[in-house]
């Protein structure tokens, strides 16, 4: 009788954002090995942080990810300013909340469009689409594009920006500026309405897993940059007693830290939010949202693009908000004093692709003595194998090419920020 | 026939090649002119065959040293891409750290799971051809490049200090305002992008050729900062350069 044997072994997996393995063997309908290894270089950020001056923590902080710099900065400056005890003006809020949409719609693009859509569509990349589907590549260029710029326009520049600051912004922008940003962000709803269509025209794989799904949530909005952390299995917790959710550990197979909460693993990100806060998407983003599939609770972890989709709508027509709110206070430069003192803080925000935690303390001349991050993938990793486990399970009568391309879209469509993990 | 490039990424945040990524405008022409390879961060593709390889990251693991000579043996140019890459950048200021220490702070009794060497640049590894500063790189640093390698030459190295480009960008000096600066040795070319931004210039595209280090050191002084925190503004970028500035 024939064998039938199965050696899946991809090596540093192409179109995610650092270094990952996926190992499957299997033989005659029996799994041997189904391992997600994270082989990223450890990067020691927790130690490098130690001895920074307050002023310097979020410059270095930033550099922890070149996709999620803007989540990373902010999760650092909130920290440095809750050991302080400071409280941000309105103003800054409003700015860091528009910058933070920038990323957000730049980060999830750039996943959509470029990294998880060939799949869907059959080609080893976003320029070989360039060929095939040119116009859908080009209005997800544009739509980066609008990403970035909100970037520069409030941060300076698109990949670590330079103008947020602990208590305030180091440069404002000016009345002009935001106005030609609004008008683009209304210029681009068309576009993410035609990204709802295509998306809607896309078949997803047929699978599901349920898990806990972790996000933040705030009483009055959507949330990316404030609130408590809430579980779909233990309800709401602070974001000071984060260790109790996080329950970090290592394993061998993996640089970057796995996560548990009530169950053996967690996820984290677009799907994560959307399960948790859907009732708080902007109408538009529920529209897409509703059309797309994901009408809470969403089990199936390839919905995490289109939920990503929906989350991009939402950040849109948010932006359009904060620009109108600004415009209405006026832009105004700020006393931006910093009192130094020792002490704990966290900052807790919702990266693009989910819950990031900055956990510093500093002594009384400002310099951090102890540092903790928790970053979205790292939180995510034990649930892609515990998924990638099931997925091989389901699909063991599949040829090996076509289980392999499963496996793959299924790591891709957590959008893993696999350096930014192994931080 | 079309130039191969390969893009390689090794220890850093892999902004440098979403930079490359961002070029949403030059991406169509881009294309045009060259074959993109192996870039695996946006490509499946895995070609061996390449005239020229950018290489985002810095050095931090023995497998990475063979990798990194694989790479030379390969392509006619080896071209480092932004801080991690051409500095050592940040990756370096865990080096004061020895390696299990380094690894026991972070991973404690699992420490022994994972190997590490101190970080460095590529040049430390293999020779290279040329290097785009920057945390990250520009975009135009790195379509200029592109340029020059389409007519088979190298851009030339921008090499006056940030301060030049800041006084033409109109901006206040930094210690007019209260802070420090590294601007007045750091190799510039980046329009003072930092200072322009609100901020200050923390040295990310390493020093101009021959700096004045003392006379840096002495206005950081004037300015009040302390032994500690001079070391500290010179070390965030450049720990792997200290013979320069320590």
């Amino acid at each position: 009788m024939e064998v039938k044997k199965i050696e899946i072994g991809v090596r540093h997996l192409t179109r995610v954002e650092g270094h990952g393995n996926i190992i499957v063997r299997a033989h005659d309908g029996q799994i041997d090995e189904v391992t997600w290894a994270v082989t990223e270089s450890p990067r020691f950020f927790e130690v490098m942080l130690r001895g920074r001056p307050w002023y310097d923590a979020h410059v270095l902080a930033s550099r922890i990810c070149g996709i999620c710099s803007v989540s990373h900065q902010i999760a650092s400056i909130k920290a440095t300013e809750a050991a302080f005890g400071l409280k941000p003006s309105e103003q800054t809020v409003l700015l860091r909340k528009l910058l933070y949409a920038g990323e957000v719609i730049e980060s999830h693009i750039l996943h959509i469009y470029l990294l998880a859509l060939p799949d869907f569509l059959g080609v080893p990349s976003a320029f070989a689409l360039m060929e095939s589907h040119k116009d859908a590549v080009l209005c997800g260029l544009r739509l980066k594009k609008l990403g970035n710029d909100i970037m520069e326009t409030i941060g300076g520049r698109a990949v670590h920006p330079q103008a947020a600051i602990v208590n305030g912004f180091g440069r404002l922008p000016g009345k002009e500026q935001l106005l030609s940003i609004k008008t683009r962000l209304q210029e681009a709803l068309p576009d993410m309405a035609a990204t709802v269509d295509l998306f809607q025209s896309l078949v997803l794989p047929d699978f599901t897993r349920e898990t806990e799904y972790i996000s933040l949530k705030h009483p009055d909005e959507y949330t990316f940059t404030d609130g408590d952390i809430a579980s779909t299995d233990t309800g709401i917790t602070s974001v000071d007693n984060y260790l109790d959710v996080t329950n970090e550990y290592c394993v061998p197979q993996s640089t970057a830290k796995y996560t548990k909460n009530a169950r053996e693993s967690f996820m984290v990100g677009a799907l994560a939010r959307i399960n948790n806060n859907y009732e708080q998407l902007n109408p538009q983003a529920k529209e897409a949202a509703d059309r797309l599939g994901l009408k809470p609770l969403c089990t199936n972890p390839f919905l995490n693009t289109p939920a990503q989709v929906a989350e991009t709508t939402h950040e849109i027509e948010e932006s359009i908000a904060i620009i109108d709110r600004l415009l209405e206070t006026g832009i105004q430069a700020e006393d931006r004093t910093v009192k130094v003192k020792a002490g704990r803080g966290i900052g807790a925000v919702e990266a693009p692709r989910g819950l990031l935690i900055h956990d510093y303390t500093y002594d009384e001349n400002g310099n951090i003595v102890q540092a903790n991050c928790v970053v979205p993938t790292n939180e995510n990793h034990a649930n892609i194998q515990l998924d990638l486990e099931s997925l091989v399970r389901d699909n063991l009568e599949k040829g090996p090419d076509e289980l392999q391309l499963l496996c793959e879209m299924l790591v891709r469509a957590y959008d893993p920020c696999i350096s930014c993990s192994t931080h | 026939m079309k130039i191969k490039i390969a893009v390689f990424d090794f220890t850093g945040c892999e902004g440098c090649e979403l930079q490359i990524l961002n070029c949403e405008e030059e991406m169509p022409d881009l294309l045009a002119a060259f074959d993109i390879v192996n870039f695996r961060e946006a490509i499946t593709d895995k070609g061996n065959y390449y005239d020229v390889a950018f290489i985002d990251g810095a050095c931090s693991r023995e497998s990475e040293i063979a990798r990194l000579h694989e790479i030379r043996e390969r392509a006619k140019r080896v071209i480092p891409i932004g801080a991690c890459a051409s500095l050592g950048g940040v990756n370096c200021l865990r080096n004061s750290y020895s390696t299990v220490d380094a690894l026991t702070a972070v991973y404690g009794e699992s420490a022994n799971y994972y190997d590490s060497i101190p970080a460095r640049p590529i040049s430390a590894v293999i020779p290279i051809d040329f290097f785009i500063p920057g945390c990250p790189i520009q975009k135009e640093d790195f379509i200029r490049a592109l340029q020059a390698i389409l007519i088979s030459k190298l851009p030339e190295q921008y090499n006056n200090p940030v301060c030049a480009e800041c006084k033409m960008a109109g901006n206040t000096c930094v210690f007019e305002k209260g802070m420090t600066c590294l601007g007045p040795v750091t190799r510039g070319g980046c329009h003072a992008t930092c200072v322009t931004g609100g901020a200050t210039c923390w040295g990310c595209r390493g020093f101009i050729d021959d700096p004045n280090v003392n006379a840096e050191k002495e206005i950081l002084e004037k300015a009040g900062l302390s032994v500690a925190e001079i070391m500290n503004r010179f070390s965030l970028f450049n720990t792997f350069q200290e013979s320069i500035w320590k």
